[in-house]
C-alpha cells in the first residue's frame, strides 16, 4: 500500500468541486427482527437470539414486521419523500458467511420512499438542502469476529466467529442524491446532514440512532470534478464512518486524497475504503468496478407492501415537530446563539436539556450543567452524554438545591460527582457527604471571628470604608468551612461584626 | 391381516374409530410391508419406526379414553423428505444435507401430527425436487411398483411408489412443475397440486418459491380430499399462504358429478411427443365425461407452448438464490475444512461435492439468467410469459369449469433412459407446468393402462385458483365411472411385489 501525499485542503478546493453521496443505515428500534419474532436487544449471548428464520435454515420463510414498515414510512415522510403505493422486497445475492441465506432481503428498484429532501443547518445558521434519492427497508447481517490476525480484519486471521443475533434486525437505508455545490463546506454539510438525520430519527422514535453502538452507520461516497466540468469524477466509498466527527474528517481526507491523485496525473480507482479513527485517514478496501453483480430479483417469499393512502396520511398527521424547527423554537426560547445551539446539537444534549427543564430546572442552569461539568465528564470517560449514570431529573434536583440555597456551585459539583460515582441520588449524596451549605449564624460566627482576628489589617481597611476588601475575609471563611458556608450570609455577618454597612 | 395394507385411508380411519382395528395394528402392518419390499422399491430414505408406533399408541389411548378422533387419526403416511421434521433427518434427496436433523417441524408436519396421522418415514425424491424420475436422488433411484426397472416419476417418486406398493395409504408430495401429478400418473395413483398458497410452504425446503406447492397423494380421490383438508389452510408463517377458508374438498369428493359441467380440452396438450396409448386413454376419458353429462369445449391456449421455456428460467433463477444458503457454515455437509482453507474455499468444495449434476446445472442456469445484462431477456421475459399463461387460463375459465389433459405425455420410462438427456426429461412436465406458472389447482388420477406397455396413464384435471373442490367433484365422478367399468381400482392390476 502506497501512502498518498495529500495536497492541502485549500489547494484541493482551488482546483476541484467535491460531489458527495451519503448512505446511512439506521437500525430500527423494533422489539423484534424484520422477518421473524426474535428479539433485537443488543448485547445478548452470541447466537441466543436466533431462530430457523433468521438463521436461514432450510424451509424457513420470512414474514414482514409491520412496525418495520411503519417506521420506514415515518422516516420517508419526515424526509419529505413520496411513499410507494406498491413495492416489493428483492433479494440481493452474494456469498458471505455472516449472511445466513447468502442473500440479503432488501429493496431494489421499488423502494418504500423516494424523492425527498432534508434541510440541514450549518454552523453559521445557513440552511443547506440535501436531496434524498430513496429510503428502503432491508435486514442487517450477522457479525463476524476475525480471530488470530493482527488487524482484526479477515486478512491474516486464523478463523472467524459468527454471531447471528444481529442478522435480520431491520435496517432503513437512506441514500442522498449527489450533493453538489457545497464546495469547501462539503465536509461540514456531510456532518450536519448526519447529525440532523440522527435527530430526526430520534424524534420519530423509530430508533435510538446511536452511532457508537452501530445503530446508525454512514458510508461517505465522494468524488471530485474540476471547476466548470459537469461530469462526475470516479468516486470512492468510505464505509462505516461511525461518528459525526469522523464523517467530517473522512470527507475532508478523501477530498485531499482525490486531489492529490488527480494532480499527480493518476486516476481514482472505484473502490471501498476503510476509515481509521486514529488519524482520520482512509485506506483501500475492495475494488468495485461495476462488475459486482448482485442478481437482484423480487423476493418470491414475500407479498408486495402496499400501504394504503389512509394509513400514510394518518402517519403523516402523527409526525412530531421536525428537530430543526424544534431547535429553532428552543433557541429563541432560551435566547442563545446559533453557534451555541449547534454545540448543544453536536454534543447530543438537546433532548437531555429539554428533559431537565421539563423536570423543573431553569433552562440556563440545565444548559450549564450538561454542556459544562457533564460534557467534560463524558469526554473524559469516553461515554456519550446520555450514557452517563445521571438522569435529567437528578440534574434538575441539583439545580433546585442550588436555587433554594441548600447548595452553592462548588457543592453542587461535588453532588454531581457523587451521583456519577454511583453514590445515589442528589439528596442521598448531600446527606452522605454532608454537603449542606452552612448558613447557621452560630456555626458561622466562630469562623467569622477567627477570620477577622487573623486578618486584622484587612478588617481595619474595611472599617475604614474599603468595603470591597470583604471578599478576602469571605474567602478565608469559605476555606475554613471547606466551601460549605453560605457565602452571602458570611459577607453579611462580617460587615455586621465590623459595623459597616454596604455602600 | 395382510388386507390392512389394501384398505383406503377412509376405511382405516373408520375401522379404528369403530374399534375394529387399532392404530398400532395398522402401523405394524405397514411397517411389515415396508420391511418386506422396500429393499426392492426404495421408496423410503428414512423410516421412523419408533415415532410412528408412539403416535399410533397415542391414537389408541385417545380412543380408549373416549376422545373424539379426527378423520385420519391413526392412518399411516409417507412424507416426502423435503418437509422438515423435528429430530428426524431431512435430506431433500441431497448429500449436502446428509445428517442434518432439523430443529423444527414444517407446518404440514405439525398439522399431520395434530391430526393424529402416523408418519412412517421420509420418502425418496429427486435432489431438491429437481427431476421427473427420482433418479437424481443422491441416495439412489426408486422403482415403479408396476415395473421396478422403470421410474416412479419425480420428483416425488418415493411418495408415489409407497402408495402404489401399499407401503402407505397416504403420502405428501410437492409440486413445482408436476412433481406430485406426474408420479401419480405413472404409478396409477391420485395426486393433487392445490392452488398456490393453499398449503403452507413453511418448513418445505425451497426449490422455486413462487412455484412450489405441497399437496396430498393417495390411492383414491376421497383419501386425497381428506388429506387435503388436514394440511391446507392459512399459515401466518407463510406470507404467500391464502387467508381464506379451505375449499370444501371432502364434500366435493363425496358428491362426485360432472353433469351439466363444461369441460375444456386444450389444443396445445397433444401432438408430437405424446405416446399413442396415452392419447387413446385420454380421448376415452373425454368420451366418458361426455357420457356422464359434461359438455366438452375445445380451447386454444397458445402461450402454453412457451410454458416449458419460461419454467426453465424462473425455477432455476429462484433455485440459484434459494440454494445459496448451503455453504457449509451452519449445518449440513462440510468438505475440506482442514485448517488450511478459507471459508470461501470450504464453501466451494462443499457445494462441488454436495450437489448433484442436475442441481448444479440449474444453479448455473439461474445464476446466468439473473445476471445483469441478461435479466430482462431471460428472467424478465419468462415473467411476461407467465402473465400470458395466466391470461390464457383466465380466458379459458370464462368458458369452462375445468380443463382436462393427459398428465404426462408418456407412461413410465425405463430407469436410465433419459438420465443423460435433460431435455427429454423436462418434456415429462409439458402438461403440468402451465398450472404451476399460473398458480391454479390440478389433479392427476388414473384413466387406464396404455395398450402398448400396460402401464398406467394419468388424467389431469385443472381448476381455477381457489376452486380446488372442483377437482374432487370431477375426479370422484371419473374415478367411480372407471372403477365401475374396470370392476376394480386400477392398482389391482399391478403385479404383486
Amino acid at each position: 500500500m502506497t501512502v498518498t501525499e495529500l495536497v492541502s485542503y485549500e489547494a484541493a478546493l482551488a482546483g476541484y468541486d467535491p460531489v458527495m453521496g451519503l448512505e446511512v443505515h439506521v437500525e430500527l428500534g423494533t422489539r423484534t427482527k424484520m422477518f421473524c419474532g426474535c428479539s433485537t436487544e443488543l448485547g445478548a449471548e452470541p447466537n441466543s437470539q436466533t431462530c430457523p428464520i433468521c438463521l436461514g435454515l432450510p424451509g424457513s420463510l420470512p414474514v414482514v414486521n409491520s412496525i418495520g414498515v411503519e417506521s420506514a414510512i415515518k422516516i420517508g415522510l419526515a424526509l419529505n419523500c413520496e411513499i410507494a403505493e406498491w413495492c416489493r422486497f428483492a433479494r440481493k445475492n452474494y456469498f458471505y458467511p455472516d449472511m445466513p441465506k447468502n442473500f440479503q432481503t432488501s429493496q431494489y428498484d421499488e423502494p418504500i420512499a423516494f424523492n425527498g429532501y432534508l434541510d440541514v443547518q450549518l454552523e453559521d445558521g445557513e440552511i443547506f438542502r440535501v436531496e434524498i434519492e430513496r429510503a428502503h427497508m432491508e435486514e442487517d447481517t450477522g457479525k463476524s469476529t476475525h480471530v488470530g490476525g493482527a488487524t482484526g480484519r479477515i486478512h491474516g486471521a486464523s478463523h472467524s466467529l459468527l454471531d447471528y443475533n444481529r442478522a435480520g434486525i431491520p435496517l432503513i437505508e437512506i441514500v442522498t442524491k449527489p450533493i453538489e455545490g457545497a464546495g469547501e463546506r462539503a465536509p461540514e454539510v456531510a456532518k450536519a446532514y448526519v447529525a440532523e438525520l440522527r435527530e430526526l430519527i430520534k424524534a420519530l422514535g423509530v430508533s435510538e440512532a446511536r452511532m457508537d453502538k452501530g445503530q446508525m452507520r454512514c458510508d461517505v461516497n465522494l468524488s471530485l470534478r474540476r471547476h466548470g466540468v459537469e461530469k462526475f469524477g470516479t468516486r470512492s466509498e468510505t464505509k462505516n464512518v461511525n461518528s459525526l466527527r469522523s464523517v467530517e474528517r473522512a470527507a475532508r481526507f478523501e477530498i485531499q486524497r482525490h486531489a492529490a491523485v488527480l494532480e499527480s496525473g493518476g486516476t481514482i480507482v472505484q473502490e471501498t475504503r476503510h476509515f481509521h479513527e486514529e488519524d482520520g485517514s482512509t485506506t483501500s478496501g475492495r475494488i468495485k468496478d461495476n462488475a459486482e453483480d448482485y442478481r437482484y430479483f423480487p423476493e418470491p417469499d414475500l407479498v408486495p407492501v402496499a400501504p394504503s393512502r389512509e394509513w400514510v396520511e394518518e402517519l403523516r398527521a402523527g409526525l412530531p415537530e421536525l428537530p430543526r424547527l424544534h431547535r429553532k423554537r428552543l433557541r429563541e426560547e432560551w435566547g442563545i446563539s446559533e453557534h451555541d445551539m449547534q454545540s448543544i446539537l453536536n454534543a447530543g444534549a438537546v433532548d437531555l436539556i429539554v428533559a431537565t427543564t421539563d423536570a423543573g430546572a431553569p433552562a440556563d442552569q440545565a444548559r450549564k450543567w450538561w454542556m459544562g461539568e457533564l460534557s467534560r465528564n463524558a469526554n473524559e470517560s469516553g461515554r456519550a452524554l446520555d450514557e452517563l449514570p445521571i438522569s435529567p431529573a437528578q440534574v434538575a434536583r441539583v439545580t433546585a438545591l442550588v436555587a433554594s440555597g441548600d447548595l452553592n456551585d462548588k457543592l453542587a459539583r461535588q453532588v454531581i460527582e457523587g451521583v456519577l460515582a454511583g453514590e445515589g441520588d442528589p439528596d442521598t449524596v448531600v446527606d452522605k457527604r454532608g454537603l449542606k451549605v452552612v448558613s447557621d449564624d452560630g456555626a458561622l460566627g466562630t469562623a467569622v471571628e477567627e477570620a477577622i482576628a487573623s486578618n486584622a489589617a484587612i478588617a481595619d481597611k474595611i472599617r475604614g470604608g474599603k468595603v470591597a476588601a470583604v471578599g478576602a475575609l469571605v474567602g478565608a471563611v469559605m476555606k475554613a468551612t471547606r466551601g460549605q458556608a453560605d457565602a452571602a450570609r458570611v459577607k453579611e455577618l462580617i460587615l455586621e461584626k465590623l459595623g459597616v454597612s454596604e455602600g | 391381516m395382510t388386507d390392512i395394507i389394501k384398505l383406503t385411508a377412509a376405511e382405516i380411519a373408520a375401522k379404528i374409530a369403530a374399534g375394529e382395528l387399532t392404530a398400532v395394528e395398522v402401523t405394524e402392518a405397514h411397517l411389515a410391508r415396508i420391511d418386506a419390499i422396500d429393499e426392492k422399491v426404495h421408496a423410503f430414505l428414512h423410516i421412523d419406526r419408533e415415532g410412528a408406533l408412539a403416535q399410533a399408541r397415542a391414537v389408541d389411548a385417545k380412543r380408549a379414553a373416549g376422545q373424539q378422533l379426527g378423520p385420519l387419526a391413526g392412518v399411516p403416511l409417507a412424507l416426502k423428505d423435503i418437509f422438515t421434521t423435528e429430530g428426524i433427518p431431512t435430506t431433500v434427496g441431497s448429500k449436502i444435507l446428509e445428517g442434518w436433523i432439523p430443529p423444527y417441524d414444517a407446518t404440514v408436519t405439525r398439522k399431520l401430527k395434530e391430526a393424529d396421522v402416523v408418519i412412517l418415514g421420509k420418502t425418496n425424491m429427486d435432489e431438491f425436487a429437481m427431476g421427473s424420475s427420482t433418479e437424481n436422488s443422491a441416495y439412489g433411484p426408486t422403482g415403479n411398483p408396476w415395473d421396478l426397472t422403470r421410474i416412479p416419476g419425480g420428483s416425488g417418486g418415493g411418495s408415489s411408489a409407497a402408495l402404489a406398493s401399499y407401503e402407505a395409504p397416504l403420502a405428501i408430495g410437492t409440486d413445482t412443475g408436476g412433481s406430485i401429478r406426474q408420479p401419480a400418473a405413472v404409478t396409477g395413483t391420485v395426486g393433487v397440486k392445490p392452488t398456490y398458497g393453499g398449503v403452507s410452504r413453511y418448513g418445505m425446503v425451497a426449490f422455486s418459491s413462487s412455484l412450489d406447492q405441497g399437496g396430498p397423494c393417495a390411492r383414491t380421490v376421497l383419501d386425497a380430499a381428506l388429506l387435503h383438508e388436514v394440511i391446507a389452510g392459512h399459515d401466518p408463517l407463510d406470507s404467500t399462504s391464502i387467508d381464506a377458508p379451505v375449499p370444501p374438498v371432502v364434500e366435493a369428493a363425496r358428491n362426485g358429478s360432472v353433469a351439466g359441467m363444461r369441460v375444456g380440452v386444450v389444443r396445445q396438450f397433444r401432438g408430437e411427443g405424446y405416446q399413442a396409448g396415452v392419447i387413446q386413454r385420454f380421448d376415452e376419458s373425454v368420451e366418458l365425461l361426455k357420457a356422464l353429462g359434461a359438455e366438452i369445449v375445445e380451447l386454444d391456449c397458445p402461450s402454453f407452448d412457451l410454458a416449458l421455456s419460461a419454467y426453465y428460467l424462473i425455477a432455476p433463477s429462484e433455485c440459484s438464490s434459494n440454494l445459496a444458503r448451503f455453504d457449509a457454515m451452519r449445518y449440513g455437509l462440510r468438505v475440506g475444512d482442514d485448517g488450511t482453507k478459507s471459508a470461501e474455499e470450504v464453501t466451494a468444495l462443499t457445494r462441488e461435492a454436495g450437489f448433484g449434476d442436475e442441481v448444479k446445472r440449474r444453479i448455473i442456469l439461474g445464476t446466468y439468467a439473473l445476471s445483469s445484462g441478461y435479466y430482462d431477456a431471460y428472467y424478465g421475459s419468462a415473467q411476461k410469459v407467465r402473465t400470458l399463461i395466466k391470461q390464457d387460463f383466465d380466458k379459458a375459465f370464462e368458458q369452462v369449469d375445468v380443463i382436462v389433459s393427459p398428465t404426462t405425455p408418456t407412461t413410465a420410462f425405463p430407469i436410465g433412459e433419459r438420465a443423460d438427456d435433460p431435455m427429454a426429461m423436462y418434456l415429462a412436465d409439458l402438461c403440468t407446468i402451465p398450472t404451476n406458472l399460473a398458480g391454479n389447482a390440478a389433479m392427476s388420477l388414473p384413466c387406464g393402462l396404455a395398450p402398448e406397455d400396460n402401464l398406467p396413464v394419468g388424467l389431469q384435471i385443472i381448476a381455477p385458483a381457489m376452486k380446488d373442490d372442483r377437482l374432487y367433484k370431477v375426479g370422484a365422478a371419473v374415478e367411480a365411472a372407471f372403477v365401475e367399468k374396470w370392476g376394480h381400482p386400477l392398482l389391482e392390476e399391478a403385479p404383486s411385489l
